[in-house]
């Protein structure tokens, strides 16, 4: 019943998207106010997703088995919790969420762009349908989530253990946000550019919305860190695999443009390079969509999937990218050469380095992600891309990208000098002395690293005094910006000074070497709804006679049938000591890992920083309205 | 001659195109180095000289092939028409089993002997790596 009233709210959806473009495009020529009756229509159709989307809700926690996303997904044992969360945890119902968020962006687009020009409101609803009816079209072909099977199944197969978990059951839909965030954006851009509306009043009403989607991404991007850190039991937090690159390309992006876009509203120049970016940003989403669903990407964390649904997104982005095109080399009309005039020392000149330093990281990511497609389909070799790669490519840029970004606040728009330069050297000196003085006894590399060091604590220092001095003026930029050098000191740091032990260890041996001693000490096996679990204790001791005890778990589930292993995490605010235990097929062995990783709390600190920035600013402009 | 915004700007144009240049350099330069080949067993066999470089394998794990001691792992990675021992000490996926595909990272001791470096976990007991799909189909 539920999948069926889904079903047909879906189809109920498209129609209602046809009825808007009707009656957009007779508002658009006839009248002069907007009609409110498309307001209307519009929620109506958000209506209609929501409903299509709480049928697929309602058949998941009644394990409705005769639907068959349901049946793939979900299983009567699971608790309801990962019933509901179950519902996004696949690809169908992923997707229905995505067209979800399309529908309510474009909802809340109309609401709250009132002061905004008739026909600009208007050309970008329509632009935001054609995406709508683009991905209605795509779930109803494709990927319906409401396809029936008959003879009905007594069970399902069940949900992928390790996505039995809070942080991925909140992960999608946060991301989702951030992600489809940029397509309100993108159709915005297009209409502002084709009706040659790109203004400073329109930098400041889209800034809003770059903003709000920033945040998300960021948080989004951050919820999947944290779970592949505790649940994969790699114990990093980031690993360069594909379905994370192409989360961070659009991030990248899309910061970019959040900085751009106050050059743009500053000063009214650069419009072609807001568009590129916001043209960008959207098609970056939806190419990580093509390439984490489609199968073509050889990564760890891949989704079962179907090239016929890869090759409709493609289709579907190549129609997007050259209708932007077209509208960029049409309707696009370049400046005016009134305030064309650029110096070297400016604020607009250090985020415009920035930028293209950003684009650099981002041509890094790109092609490091897609050359293993290019080179199979050239010479059918089969290769990846490792972390090293990643790294070696964008660890030395980062050091003048943070000097840049140190600097680059304390100068004035137009044309600025440096004032207190005393000052700023001053900073210099202390994070080169202070970081030589880190790295000093360490066993790495002196040099590289005492310079890394010294540029992210360049920026710390810089954005520290400004908290200190209290000027608050531009308190959003600079707590980003804090965070960000947080984020890069914390990860060198947590590189420099990470530790590990992996042995192979049977219940009631001891590991002992020169620094620490592990003693596995017991294994206890309990029974939970849907898994059973074997909970080891070990004790460990390290070289100052501390004393901890930590508990991983191995978890048997039911169905599907698979181990999955739980890491046990002792955190505290300096150092995360973290241990996995893994099962080996019929032997009496447990495969052991043990972690000492320190500044771990402060990654994940550093980054709610970073959008607690982006989220000042914005209530910021609320307050300014 | 020429003004100095049309100079200016030829200069800017001239480092743009430089910094672009130098930048794909570096990068498919670093493409080269770090790229990592996957082979299958039979691939290494009819393999003329033995890889120096990183490379990764995959296949089935044989039945009753896994031997675990306090150090190290061993086990023999098959795609049904080659074999080749691995020795691998680290970290081992609990999806990693015998009779299930595996991909393993590390280098080639000699014609009979890899040393993983590390096992690729796969998350899904449903998921083949399209590798190991590919080298137990072809050939």
């Amino acid at each position: 019943m539920a999948s069926l009233i889904g079903h047909y709210s879906l189809i109920f959806g498209l129609f209602l998207s046809i009825l808007i473009i009707f009656f957009s495009i007779k508002n658009f020529r006839n009248s002069l106010i907007f009609d409110n009756k498309i307001i209307s229509f519009s929620f109506l159709q958000l209506f209609f997703v929501i409903l299509s989307f709480i049928g697929l809700i309602i058949s998941f926690v009644n394990s409705d088995f005769s639907n068959e996303t349901v049946f793939n997904h979900s299983h009567t044992t699971k608790p309801l919790f990962y019933k509901i969360s179950g519902t996004w945890g696949n690809h169908e119902g992923s997707l229905l969420l995505w067209l979800m968020v399309l529908t309510l962006f474009l909802f809340l687009f109309l609401l709250k762009s009132k002061q905004q020009n008739k026909k600009y409101r208007i050309l970008t609803l329509l632009f935001q349908q054609i995406i709508i009816i683009g991905f209605f079209i795509f779930i109803l072909k494709t990927s319906n989530p409401f396809n029936y099977i008959y003879p009905i199944p007594s069970e399902g197969l069940g949900l992928n253990p390790i996505l039995q978990d809070p942080a991925l059951a909140i992960h999608p839909p946060i991301l989702y946000l951030g992600y489809v965030g940029s397509s309100i954006i993108f159709s915005s851009t297009l209409s502002a550019m084709t009706l040659n509306y790109i203004s400073q009043k329109w930098a400041s009403h889209i800034k809003g919305w770059i903003l709000i989607s920033w945040i998300f991404l960021t948080i989004g991007i951050l919820l999947g860190s944290i779970w592949a850190y505790y649940e994969l039991g790699w114990g990093g937090f980031w690993f360069w695999d594909p379905v994370e690159n192409v989360s961070l390309m659009p991030w990248l992006a899309l910061t970019t443009l959040l900085h751009c876009i106050l050059i743009l509203e500053k000063r009214l120049i650069l419009k072609s390079w807001v568009i590129i970016l916001s043209i960008s940003t959207f098609s970056l989403s939806m190419c990580g969509t093509f390439l984490v669903r489609s199968g073509i990407l050889n990564s760890v964390h891949t989704f079962a999937n179907d090239p016929g649904r890869g090759f409709f997104i493609l289709i579907f982005l190549f129609c997007l990218i050259f209708l932007s095109l077209f509208i960029f080399f049409f309707f696009h009309q370049t400046n005016d050469k009134k305030n064309y005039e650029f110096f070297w020392l400016s604020k607009e000149t250090a985020i415009l380095i920035n930028n293209w330093f950003m684009m650099y990281f981002l041509a890094v990511i790109l092609i490091g992600t897609t050359y293993p497609i290019f080179l199979e389909v050239i010479n059918a070799n089969k290769i990846s891309v490792g972390p090293p790669f990643y790294n070696k490519l964008m660890t030395p840029f980062l050091i003048p990208f943070l000097f840049v970004m140190a600097i680059g606040p304390k100068l004035k728009w137009i044309k600025s000098d440096i004032k207190n330069k005393l000052n700023l050297i001053l900073f210099l000196i202390l994070s080169i002395l202070l970081s030589a003085f880190i790295i000093k006894n360490l066993s790495v590399s002196f040099l590289i690293n005492t310079i890394l060091v010294s540029s992210g604590l360049y920026l710390f220092l810089i954005t520290l005094k400004d908290f200190i001095s209290k000027s608050f003026a531009n308190l959003s930029q600079n707590l980003a910006h804090f965070g960000f050098s947080l984020l890069i000191l914390s990860i060198l740091l947590n590189n420099i000074f990470s530790k590990e032990i992996i042995t192979n260890m049977k219940v009631g041996e001891t590991f002992v070497s020169e620094k620490i001693q592990i003693n596995f000490d017991s294994l206890v096996k309990k029974n939970i709804k849907n898994y059973d679990a074997l909970i080891g204790k070990f004790e460990i001791e390290n070289e100052n006679g501390e004393f901890d005890i930590l508990n991983p778990e191995l978890r048997i589930y039911n169905q599907p049938n698979v181990v999955t292993s739980e890491a046990d995490i002792k955190t505290d605010i300096f150092t995360d000591k973290f241990i996995t235990m893994n099962l080996v097929q019929n032997q009496e062995y447990f495969n052991i890992r043990y972690q000492i990783k320190p500044f771990m709390v402060w990654i994940w600190f550093s980054v709610i920083l970073i959008s607690l920035g982006g989220f000042i600013s914005l209530l910021k402009r609320k307050y300014e309205n | 001659m020429y003004g100095r915004k049309v100079k200016l700007r030829f200069f800017f144009v001239f480092l743009i195109f430089i910094i672009l240049s130098l930048s794909v350099f570096l990068i498919i330069k670093s493409l080269e180095d770090n790229v990592i080949y996957f082979k299958s067993p039979s691939d290494l066999k009819t393999a003329a000289e033995i890889e120096k470089k990183k490379i990764r394998i995959g296949g089935m794990v044989k039945i009753e092939s896994i031997l675990i001691k306090e150090k190290e792992v061993k086990f023999i990675v098959t795609d049904y028409k080659n074999e080749i021992n691995v020795i691998y000490s680290g970290v081992i996926p609990n999806l990693f089993a015998e009779g299930k595909g595996v991909v393993a990272e590390g280098f080639l001791k000699d014609e009979n002997l890899f040393l993983a470096t590390k096992i690729l976990a796969k998350h899904d007991e449903n998921y083949m790596p399209p590798e190991v799909k590919k080298a137990l189909e072809g050939k």
